[in-house]
């Protein structure tokens, strides 16, 4: 069942980022709509995979790696979807699919790792990984924003337009978005923390915070909320935050995979 | 019933007889409720605009003659000599009129192909025409699907989208960094030409606060009153330049007006938000070495007029789509009037041949006596049950004709073998 669910999430989104691809060409609304209707549908095969190979394993999604990168993925498609709707603003989806579909393939194309039995449970702990990995997405979200807003500004600045420039987001939606995108992550990402300390502290004779994974999640947190006061001020608005933001998500992806599979003890796969 | 156009546009005439050639609403009212009341036309819409004058219309049969009167019309009404106005009318009819009609609201026939203010105009000049009763079924019918095609050619093809002069495509590219205009300021220098058309495009795009500098101050206050802006002191650059988010200069000064130091200050002033300067100038007013400022987008008319050449040649490569469309409502449209006019034919077919049948009987019976009015009544009855059920397989099958091309040849053959040309709808 699994397979068959994987099979359909992979064309649904290999559809849909086609579509938005041609969407960013044609300019046709009918187009769009149906990328858009694919992310969807795609969307729901991806839960459904996600439910059904957590089942077989009797575990949590985000028990092993490829687990916790496939919900990375889905909740990037999560996140994407709901400020493609609050924007109105369908050319990013031909930027973002690339990196779900990344997410998903590595996801399930890695070969089998077998996962660290977890000592949390419960819902605490559920919230914990689940608002974690949604600070990330959205992390990702913006970091996707800012290479375009990059790629946008260079492209006006050295005055090569061609087809795709005059259907890109302004500049400032772009900026506007990322912003949004880093605020949720920064929510998401502090109470997720927070979480995470009240469920360490629920475990039985446990009281180390010695974990490297909180040094670096402290470092991202302080490095976001550099971003969003930086991208406001006079010298950085702009280009010089968007560089700042992607580089905030390599060290958000360093944590995500270096961190959690060669440092941290209690964090190794989420 | 058939169509008929005659006009002149950009191509035909040049400026002097295009100028005596157009119509005021007024006068484009006018002409349409006298050529109806002289029996040139049965149904006309008059389409006037800065580059072209058309009369379309509506006539039992529309030919050289009736084409011929729509022309001695014009040069009466506008008079002019017609040796004079008839070297730069064009005539269509029928199909080709239909054609042509689409190929204008598609932005196919303008001077600046494919752009949107044709579509307006042709949607005005129907209003207007509706407004005053002078169409009918058949032109209500063509121009409302002239407005569809207008329609689907610029949301199918990229005939439209990409703009076409330099101010529009300064305003395009502002709109590529801030999005919409309408809570963004802009500054203009100078009250030219060329600043018109920029502050033109401002407002057409409902730009939030727009200031206006100029050596000659009455100049700009002209310019402030009619496009509602407000007027900054030529020269007081400091305070002025902190102000806008977009800064045109179109001045023709042989220094430069606006340095690199002066816009430096001016973003500081304005917490680096982004600038965007369009320089159309010559030679330019705003120092090159603005372009490396951080967050300072410089565009000088060469710039913009290397754009504007870039999408001239692809509006071009987009033609053959919007012919294709044109194409496809032409169809359709015959297709409706042949329908239209199958239901006309078979009407009259029908009639002609009640009247044959009564001719008929009355020979057939004069001589006898031993059928009373009521048997006769009844034979009349059953002759014509007999004519419609012969009648209703031909009409059904014509109807259901989808080719129109068949459809009008089919619908022209039984109006020849059938029909006396008297008796021709």
């Amino acid at each position: 069942m699994t397979q068959t669910f994987v099979l359909l999430t992979v064309l649904a989104y290999l559809s849909s980022m086609g579509l938005y691809i041609r969407f960013l060409y044609t300019g046709k609304e009918v187009t769009g709509r149906f990328a858009t209707l694919l992310l969807f549908l795609g969307l729901g095969a991806h839960y459904l995979a996600l439910l059904f190979r957590a089942r077989a394993m009797h575990s949590v999604p985000y028990h092993d790696l490829q687990g916790s990168m496939s919900l990375f993925g889905w909740l990037l498609a999560v996140t994407y979807l709901c400020l493609e709707i609050y924007h109105r603003q369908r050319t990013v989806g031909a930027f973002v699919m690339p990196v779900i579909l990344a997410f998903f393939f590595t996801a399930y194309l890695m070969p089998d790792h077998p996962g660290t039995p977890t000592q949390a449970h419960g819902v605490v702990f559920a919230l914990h990984v689940t608002l974690s990995i949604l600070a990330y997405a959205a992390f990702a979200l913006s970091c996707v924003l800012s290479v375009m807003y990059l790629a946008e500004g260079r492209l006006l600045r050295i005055r090569r337009l061609g087809e795709v420039v005059w259907r890109l987001p302004p500049l400032e939606l772009l900026e506007r978005m990322s912003h949004t995108s880093v605020l949720v992550g920064l929510i998401t990402i502090a109470v997720g923390t927070a979480l995470g300390f009240l469920a360490v502290d629920r475990l039985p004779g446990h009281s180390s915070y010695s974990d490297p994974k909180y040094i670096v999640t402290l470092v991202v947190l302080v490095l976001y909320a550099i971003y969003l006061q930086l991208a406001r001020s006079a010298t950085w608005r702009g280009a010089r935050a968007s560089m700042l933001c992607v580089f905030n998500f390599v060290l958000v992806m360093l944590s995500f995979t270096v961190v959690n599979l060669y440092f941290s003890q209690h964090h190794r796969y989420f | 019933m058939e169509i008929v156009l005659v006009g002149l546009n950009f191509r035909t005439a040049p400026v002097e007889v295009r100028e005596r050639v157009s119509f005021s609403t007024e006068q484009a009212q006018r002409a349409s409720e006298e050529l109806r009341a002289q029996g040139i036309l049965e149904e006309t819409l008059v389409l006037s605009t800065c580059n072209r004058s058309e009369v379309y219309g509506v006539h039992q049969s529309a030919n050289r003659e009736s084409a011929n009167a729509l022309s001695s019309f014009l040069s009466s009404f506008h008079c002019v000599q017609p040796d004079k106005l008839n070297p730069s009318l064009y005539h269509h009819y029928d199909h080709d009129a239909v054609r042509h009609l689409f190929r204008v609201s598609a932005g196919l026939e303008s001077m600046l192909l494919g752009e949107a203010e044709i579509l307006g105009q042709v949607r005005q000049a129907y209003m207007r025409a509706q407004e005053h009763h002078v169409t009918g079924p058949v032109l209500n019918r063509l121009f409302q699907a002239a407005l569809e095609i207008g329609k689907r050619v610029r949301a199918e093809t990229e005939l439209g989208t990409r703009p076409m002069g330099v101010a529009s495509a300064g305003m395009k590219l502002a709109e590529r960094i801030f999005g919409k205009l309408n809570d963004r300021s802009a500054l203009v220098l100078g009250a030219g030409t060329i600043s018109e058309q920029v502050i033109s495009q401002l407002r057409d795009r409902n730009i939030g606060r727009l200031y206006l500098t100029n050596r000659s101050r009455e100049k700009a206050e002209e310019f402030a009153q009619q496009y509602n802006g407000k007027v900054l002191e030529w020269g007081e650059w400091e305070s002025s330049l902190k102000l806008p988010d977009i800064i045109v200069s179109a001045v023709g000064v042989q220094e430069t007006l606006l340095t690199k130091a002066l816009i430096e200050r001016a973003m500081s002033a304005r917490g680096n938000k982004a600038l965007f300067l369009m320089d159309l100038g010559m030679p330019r007013n705003i120092e090159p070495a603005v372009a490396s400022l951080y967050n300072a987008y410089l565009y000088t008319i060469d710039d913009l007029t290397e754009i504007v050449q870039q999408n001239r040649s692809a509006r071009q490569s987009e033609v053959p789509k919007a012919e294709a469309l044109v194409e496809e409502h032409v169809g359709k449209f015959i297709s409706w009037q042949a329908s239209v006019e199958l239901i006309g034919v078979l009407d009259t077919l029908r009639s002609s041949l009640k009247q044959r049948r009564a001719r008929f009987l009355q020979e057939k019976l004069a001589g006898t006596n031993h059928f009373t009015a009521e048997d006769q009544q009844q034979i009349g009855a059953m002759m014509d049950e007999m004519i419609e059920k012969l009648l209703i397989s031909p009409a059904e099958r014509l109807r259901a004709e989808k080719e129109h091309r068949k459809k009008v040849q089919n619908v022209e053959a039984l109006r020849d073998l059938y029909l006396s040309d008297r008796e021709k709808p």
